[in-house]
């Protein structure tokens, strides 16, 4: 086991060390940082002040010497418009990320799971193909124009909830809705294809030939072990709910670490950015070694392979 | 066999037509503005006029000529991203099933790498750096498929590798590129056409995504992202021009997904695990 997480680890780091390494030259591939990393009004003095603390004077291997170290000591440059070290700006705003991913993924997984049992109980029957459509409309649908819809539904004209910011509990109910809508059909489609998997395999049948009663089969002997693939799936959810923030809290004016990497966009603020996504990538790599673990810890056929 | 889906194929063939001939089709410029006929309501409200049948945006451009010339961004884009980014998925797809070891091994990692790594945020980062514009959204969209395109093709070619034609090609001397070009490429296409087909969606959900967060295609040209989003501070007094944009984008979403459901079956369908 601890091999097995030794080497994630390991895979993880370098797969952190491949991002920060192209964050570090796409940013030099254009000209001078220093127009990137400096607001319009920065004096000669701001900018020979930058140029010496990025080694900019010296080849392009000690700048990134530089810039490791840097970031290593949790420097990753200024915000330009926020005029704070991007990082602190990061860790700001990501309790409010936090604050919403969950609730969209237990959606997800509320309606998910239970859609794609009912779709494969009844495989090729109606239900199954009116979960199927419901699940190639909740792909075919942008989610940050469903979220507008949304406002424009239950904020305009109905007037039941608010359209934006951070508040009390009705201010999450459309952004978790926009967040989790695409994960459904995720989450129905795998616990479809694992049930179908499953009930047809050697112990369902010994627990049928048992006597045991179809709800004891289904229930116990089938879903739990369906459950298995879906909880892998939760790693590539996590990563899509955070890239996924950057619309929906764009749409809902939600002060999370994905309007915050909107509006680095927008400023045209690269410190911002490139903090941005080395933190974002640092969070998706951890909940992903997290969930192999787990996943490791469920299904012992993964750590001894 | 399952019934050729009409209803998208109506739909695609619409939307197809509209980007090839928006100048004959478009009413209106979809750049000029009229700023007394602004946020006119579509022709079925109160207040709308047979000039603008689908409304007008804050700027009084024409909601129908701005549709139809967006068609033609998504098109355009998605078709240079498929190529772009597919071909370089299929090739890496052979090399990795074909040559097998350890070129394998350091490119499944990558593949690997790609599907954990969210590829918007690289895309997002090229739009700051290198500016907006149609190759840098090209790059960016191509760098979000090419990795699933080479796994699945890689698994493809692993099957094929056993076959006893490519050991026949083998015994006769045939060399490691000729035998990929010539007889593992042609059986691999129809795979590869199928996840063309199916990734249509996935280009024009992204392409949309990154315009809405300007990082798309530079105003003022029309984008059905841009629109979304330059209509969503309108939602409360003029939601034609944020809704019906994305109306456009889910439908012609839908469409080529069902319709490339109806292609994977008739054409392979061992990929229905996708």
């Amino acid at each position: 086991m601890t091999r097995f997480i030794g080497r994630r680890l390991l895979q993880g780091i370098v797969l952190l060390c491949i991002v920060a390494t192209i964050v570090f030259f796409l940013g030099r591939l254009t000209g001078n940082p220093v127009d990137l990393m400096l607001p319009e009004d920065a004096t000669p003095e701001d900018r020979a002040a930058l140029i010496r603390t990025l080694g900019l004077d010296g080849s392009l291997f000690d700048q990134f010497v530089i810039f490791v170290t840097k970031a290593l000591h949790g420097d990753l440059g200024m915000s330009i418009r926020m005029r704070q070290p991007a990082v602190e700006a990061f860790f700001d705003r990501l309790p409010n990320t936090l604050a919403v991913i969950p609730w969209a993924l237990i959606l997800g997984m509320a309606l998910g799971i239970p859609l794609g049992v009912v779709a494969a109980l009844n495989r090729g029957g109606f239900l199954d193909r009116a979960a199927g459509t419901v699940a190639v409309l909740g792909v075919a649908m942008p989610s940050f124009w469903l979220g507008v819809l949304l406002i424009y539904v239950f904020s305009v004209e109905l007037g039941w909830l608010p359209s934006g910011r951070m508040g009390g509990p009705a201010h999450y109910v459309l952004p978790v809705i926009t967040l989790g809508t695409f994960l459904i059909a995720g989450f129905m489609r795998i616990t479809r294809s694992a049930m179908l998997e499953i009930m047809d395999s050697e112990f369902v049948k010994l627990a049928r030939i048992k006597g045991l009663g179809e709800g004891t089969v289904i229930w116990k002997h089938c879903l739990r072990n369906a459950l298995i693939p879906v909880l892998t799936l939760w790693g590539v959810f996590v990563g899509n709910l955070i890239t996924g923030a950057i619309v929906t809290e764009t749409v809902f004016a939600w002060p999370g670490i994905g309007r915050l990497t909107y509006e680095a966009v927008i400023f045209r603020d690269f410190p911002l950015l490139q903090a941005v996504i080395i933190l974002k990538s640092i969070l998706i790599l951890s909940i992903n070694l997290l969930v192999d673990i787990l996943y490791a810890y469920v299904d012992p056929r993964i750590r001894l392979s | 066999m399952r019934r050729a889906p009409w209803i998208p194929i109506v739909i695609i063939t619409v939307m197809l037509v509209m980007a090839l001939f928006a100048p004959l089709l478009a009413p209106h410029s979809p750049i000029d503005q009229a700023l007394r006929d602004k946020l006119l309501p579509p022709v079925w409200l109160d207040g709308g006029t047979t000039k603008y049948l689908l409304g007008t945006d804050a700027f009084g451009r024409d909601i129908l000529s701005r549709l139809i010339y967006g068609a033609r961004v998504s098109l355009i884009v998605a078709v240079l991203a498929l190529t772009v980014g597919g071909g370089i998925g299929l090739l890496i797809g052979i090399v990795a099933g074909y040559i097998g070891g350890v070129v394998d091994n350091v490119l499944m990692r990558l593949v690997d790498a790609a599907f954990t790594f969210p590829a918007i945020l690289f895309a997002l980062l090229l739009a700051v750096t290198m500016g907006q514009g149609l190759g840098t959204l090209v790059a960016a969209i191509s760098l979000l498929l090419w990795a699933s395109f080479a796994r699945v093709i890689r698994g493809e070619v692993l099957a094929l590798k056993q076959r006893d034609f490519v050991a026949l090609a083998k015994v006769r001397g045939c060399s490691s590129l000729r035998i990929m070009l010539t007889h593992v490429l042609p059986n691999v296409l129809n795979t590869f056409m199928v996840l063309v087909t199916l990734n249509i969606g996935v280009v024009i959900i992204a392409e949309a995504s990154l315009s809405f967060l300007g990082a798309g295609v530079p105003p003022p040209t029309p984008t059905w992202g841009l629109m979304i989003s330059e209509g969503r501070g309108r939602i409360a007094d003029a939601w034609w021009v944020s809704l019906i944009p994305g109306l456009a984008i889910t439908l012609l979403v839908l469409s080529v997904n069902l319709f490339g459901d109806w292609l994977r079956d008739r054409l392979d369908p061992r990929l229905r695990q996708l």
